[in-house]
């Protein structure tokens, strides 16, 4: 980013009305948490919280090849996502590494665009998905729009969530699955309803234009205030993500892993129709990942109190086998966690012996299957 | 929030108290604990140890950092809170009270420690 000012999201002076400590993230001034983050952590796991993620990266795909780019530009099968329903998926170079994980959300047919897509790209990566999209649609009916300005997205997330969101709108929610997403009125303000979030709970990340952010925001809190909904930081994102196992880009995704290497092998479809970008690559990755696997994604638990941190080398027996990706203070589990890569040897869960090397000190760590916490349903 | 007047503070956060029998007790501000989050571990040095003004001795974890914790002046530890170790949460709760860190028999103070109305400006700057 050229410039060295923040960006602010439409809801900013009501974060700082709210007392809220910011934080730069990717070149945005966002809300890191306005109280305690364990608080927050706890309301979105046991009531509800509301985030604003207007610094996401959305990005629109319309034209009549709209679905053949995007299943030569991501790894996925797009053309197989129906009206309405969202898919998990990735962006790769050519060589296999991941540039993003997206999710993509097939909007309903319009007489303007009878096929349309919104890409949702990290923060982080808005730019380099938009250019690498761009890019990638030559020679495609189809055109790629950068509509990060187009959108203000907040977030409602928790077991009160469709109790919350129920109250302010007409839109179907029992009929509205798990990464799906529809369009609707909320609170009078027009928005793209989708159930999907980055916390492990139910909830519903609801796209709007700018200007109505702060209504809907108010509209929310006010529906919210009986059931004990909080506004909520992105500490407490990382953290709800981290016990959900769900990776961060950055952290457990980058450009020198591919899908296989992060364990998220089954996003790549490699039977859908037509060649795509990072095939050949990833098809070497997949027989790799089969007969001689590269370091594992695996959860690590703390015996201790003390926190390993991405970068902490995750040792055995004296050795280095693998390094931490992501790690915190977990509060359901009240003990520190951490994603860590590890070599095969050390990856089953129970494996012994097993530490991270936390400032100079070998403190023990329990090998565990992710995630950490699944929410009862 | 408000420094308490009958307190001494440096500018890496600690505030000291008057001393009582040649001890004074230490601890973080409010300030500090607000700017590092939850507390989450708290090491603290040894009854006995000797600490030195300015240099670390210890650390405070929260959920997003790992910091040191200076002492404010030199001397021997001759306390520590085993309550905020088992509840690092008094940090937060109490950063003058409840949540203090340790006591140390005072050898030597800096010449450079901030009455609370100095603090209150160096911290709002």
């Amino acid at each position: 980013m050229s410039s060295t000012e923040s960006r602010r999201t439409a809801l900013d002076a009501l974060h700082r009305s709210l007392g809220a400590t910011m934080t730069d993230f990717a070149g945005w001034d966002m809300p890191l948490r306005y109280g305690s983050e364990r608080d927050e952590h706890n309301a979105v796991r046991t009531k509800a919280g509301l985030f604003d993620l207007s610094h996401m990266g959305e990005i629109t795909v319309t034209g009549p090849q709209a679905a053949e780019l995007l299943n030569f530009a991501l790894v996925g099968n797009i053309a197989s996502v129906g009206v309405g329903r969202a898919r998990y998926t990735m962006i790769c170079q050519a060589d296999g590494g991941i540039l993003d994980d997206l999710i993509v959300y097939r909007l309903a047919d319009t007489e303007a665009a009878s096929s349309q897509y919104l890409v949702v790209a990290n923060a982080s990566n808005a730019q380099v998905v938009l250019d690498a999209l761009t890019e990638r649609a030559a020679g495609f009916d189809a055109e790629v729009r950068d509509d990060r300005d187009a959108y203000a997205l907040i977030a409602v997330q928790g077991p009160q969530a469709p109790g919350i969101l129920a109250s302010l709108t007409d839109a179907d929610l029992d009929g509205l699955k798990y990464y799906a997403g529809l369009p609707g009125t909320v609170a009078g303000v027009p928005a793209l309803i989708a159930r999907t979030g980055y916390t492990g709970e139910d909830g519903f990340e609801l796209f709007v234009k700018p200007e109505h952010a702060v209504e809907l925001w108010q509209a929310l809190t006010k529906a919210g205030e009986g059931v004990g909904l909080v506004p909520c930081g992105l500490s407490c994102r990382d953290t709800l993500r981290l016990e959900a196992g769900m990776p961060l880009y950055g952290h457990e995704l980058s450009t020198s892993l591919t899908p296989f290497d992060a364990g998220l092998g089954r996003v790549v479809k490699f039977e859908k129709e037509g060649d795509f970008v990072g095939r050949a690559a990833l098809r070497e990755a997949a027989e790799n990942a089969n007969h001689e696997p590269p370091r594992v994604l695996v959860g690590l638990i703390a015996e201790g109190r003390r926190v390993p941190r991405a970068g902490y080398a995750v040792v055995a027996g004296g050795e280095v086998i693998g390094e931490v990706t992501s790690g915190a203070p977990s509060p359901t589990l009240g003990k520190p966690i951490a994603m860590a890569y590890v070599d095969p040897a050390h990856a089953t869960p129970g494996t012994a012996g097993v530490g991270v090397d936390i400032r100079g000190s070998h403190e023990p760590y329990e090998v565990v299957a992710l995630p950490f916490y699944k929410r009862q349903k | 929030m408000s420094n308490p007047q009958q307190l001494r503070y440096s500018k890496e956060h600690e505030w000291l108290s008057g001393a009582e029998d040649g001890v004074s007790t230490v601890g973080i501000t409010e300030h500090a604990a607000n700017a590092l989050g939850d507390v989450v571990f708290v090491q603290l040095p040894e009854v006995g140890d000797t600490v030195t003004a300015g240099e670390t001795c210890g650390e405070l974890e929260s959920t997003k950092s790992v910091s040191d914790l200076y002492s404010p002046v030199s001397g021997e530890v001759t306390e520590v809170n085993e309550d905020v170790v088992s509840d690092p949460a008094l940090v937060n709760s109490a950063p003058f009270e409840g949540g203090w860190l340790f006591k140390v028999r005072v050898a030597e103070e800096p010449a450079d420690l901030l009455s609370a109305d100095e603090y209150t400006a160096f911290s709002a700057g």
